[in-house]
């Protein structure tokens, strides 16, 4: 899932300094799962926002919603009324939510709450890592489950570089090289010899190939004209 | 027989080897460089030339080589993947050939991180062995990566690469080994060697692989300049093995040139009694005026038909 952290509030609030009455919209997707833009921290964002208005002598009024899905259109109605008497809103989405919304609401100031991080997974209690840099051609079958791409601060293929030593990255005790990991896994596993292969380039057009990537299923189009 | 270039001669004549390191500066003037290639031109086959080292902004290698190669110095050219993609590593293999460089040495390539442009966003496009097996491909099929034919004026390179037997996994060292040897590379350098007794392992298994067979390799040395400068590598720098006994012999001699005698007893020790390596990679960090010293008195030198190997390169 995506992982987010929110900015600095004094931050959002230079974004909106102007504005006498802002809406701040969560998202109850991946962005509540990482308590950075859900119902609470949505709240509390607010909150903080009036506090930091009022002291500075110029109060600012607060409306919020949270959107099951910020992503998708079909959960955005509900904004639509509250959207026509503020002078901004503030998405607490990751980017594509923000996005959403400043498209839907051509003629409203738009910002960001939260800094988009990555995609990864929960570690423990208030860690998260990333997991997937969205490549868009996995090789994790090759590479024992653990991905080079984002885990090798070199998103090397054929590793582990020179400076891997006890089980570490060259940059840092606290970066595992995941090339070991590799190694470690694929030798359990009884599968060492896969790694003898000299693993050719990258196909980067399938990461980056003009303007943002696009996912056609042509058998659901199909399916919703059938209908 | 036709060679690459003199440095490929001297490994296939059966030649031990001697390659040193030349930095280039922080600044656009090539004189440090000129003056450290005419001090090693009669102790070197070959010099190689730094590419950015801990991405740190510096003269590029393959401008440096050129000057190099004015003074008489073989060049070896670094190039790591840190900072260019496929098309612009293509472009520089075409012009460093044109230019006359005629060894290319692969690497990743240090992280942006230790460097003084942390903040740049890296490349890696491709890694070390695939840089290999590219320009193996530009040389034997006379393609570019994307498969077009090189019409004419292929760069033909004697390849290189690095490897570092200090790192972990140890066995798995041995693979990629074999790796970069399968995807093309010809001479291999390896990190600097401080624990000899690893070293000698890690040779056991290139040997009962036949990898020594395969590619030449060349053991990394360097002399250090003192005790502090062997605390630092043994706790500063990931991939490297400095036992405590070689910093405690430096610490307690009375010599400052200890660290010069201590190479060259590893030269020694290595060109005598570990089989399977073809010659010294000497990296003098902050030292280059050792390196002919460490030359004379490690016994390498003359460097055997300097001159004459001159006439048959194509
Ligand atoms: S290989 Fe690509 S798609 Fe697979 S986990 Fe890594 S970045 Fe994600
Ligand atoms: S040490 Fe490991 S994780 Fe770090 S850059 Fe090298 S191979 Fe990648």
């Amino acid at each position: 899932m995506i992982k987010a952290q929110q900015k600095d509030i004094r931050e959002i609030a230079g974004m909106v300094e102007g504005c006498h009455k802002v809406l701040l919209a969560g998202c109850g997707g991946c962005v509540t799962v990482c308590l950075a833009g859900g119902e609470k921290e949505t709240e509390i964002a607010a909150r903080a926002l009036r506090l930091i208005r009022k002291r500075s002598g110029k109060p600012l009024e607060t409306v919020t919603y949270v959107a099951t899905r910020q992503c998708e259109p079909e959960f955005l109605a509900p904004l639509d009324e509250l959207v026509k008497d503020v002078d901004a809103v503030i998405s607490l989405a990751c980017g594509v939510g923000v996005q959403c919304l400043a498209e839907r609401y051509q003629d409203k100031w738009v910002v960001p709450a939260l800094d988009t991080k990555f995609a990864g997974g929960s570690k423990e209690t208030g860690v998260w890592e990333e997991r997937c840099g969205l490549c868009g051609d996995c090789i994790l079958h090759k590479t024992g489950g653990i991905c080079p791409v984002v885990r090798c601060s070199k998103s090397i293929l054929n590793g582990p570089c020179g400076g891997s030593q006890h089980g570490k990255c060259e940059l840092g005790q606290d970066i595992d090289c995941a090339w070991q990991l590799i190694y470690d896994r694929m030798k359990a596993l009884g599968r060492l010899s896969e790694l003898t292969a000299v693993q050719p380039p990258k196909d980067w057009s399938k990461a980056r190939d003009g303007g943002p990537r696009r996912l056609i299923r042509e058998d659901l189009i199909a399916d919703e004209i059938s209908e | 027989m036709k060679y690459l270039s003199k440095l490929h001669q001297a490994l296939a004549e059966g030649h031990f080897a001697v390659t040193a390191e030349i930095g280039p500066p922080k600044h656009a003037s090539a004189q440090g460089v000129i003056r450290h290639a005419q001090m090693l031109q009669s102790c070197v086959d070959a010099a190689n030339i730094t590419d950015c080292q801990t991405a740190i902004v510096r003269l590029s290698s393959i401008a440096a080589g050129a000057h190099i190669l004015g003074c008489g110095v073989e060049p070896i050219v670094q190039m790591t993947c840190r900072d260019r993609n496929r098309i612009a590593i293509q472009a520089d293999l075409l012009g460093a050939y044109s230019l006359g460089m005629r060894n290319l040495l692969c690497l990743s390539g240090d992280h942006q991180k230790f460097g003084n442009h942390p903040s740049a966003k890296n490349v890696y496009d491709l890694d070390s062995v695939q840089l290999i097996s590219l320009m193996r491909r530009m040389r034997d099929e006379s393609k570019f990566f994307c498969g077009e034919e090189i019409k004419e004026h292929e760069p033909r390179f004697f390849i290189g690469a690095v490897a570092n037997p200090f790192a972990d996994p140890f066995e798995y060292r041995v693979d990629r080994l074999e790796k970069k040897i399968e995807a093309g590379a010809q001479f291999i350098q390896t990190q600097c060697v401080f624990d000899m007794e690893r070293f000698e392992r890690f040779m056991e298994m290139v040997r009962a692989r036949g990898l020594d067979q395969r590619a030449h390799i060349l053991a990394g040395v360097t002399p250090l300049k003192s005790w502090r400068a062997a605390r630092y590598l043994q706790t500063g720098v990931s991939g490297m093995i400095v036992p405590d006994t070689l910093v405690e012999r430096l610490k307690n001699a009375a010599d400052p040139k200890e660290g010069i005698k201590v190479c060259i007893e590893q030269i020694r020790h290595i060109k005598e009694k570990v089989r399977g390596v073809h010659g010294v990679h000497i990296m003098a960090i902050a030292w280059e005026e050792a390196v002919p010293e460490i030359a004379e008195r490690a016994g390498l030198l003359p460097r055997p038909g300097l001159q004459r190997r001159a006439e048959s390169i194509d």
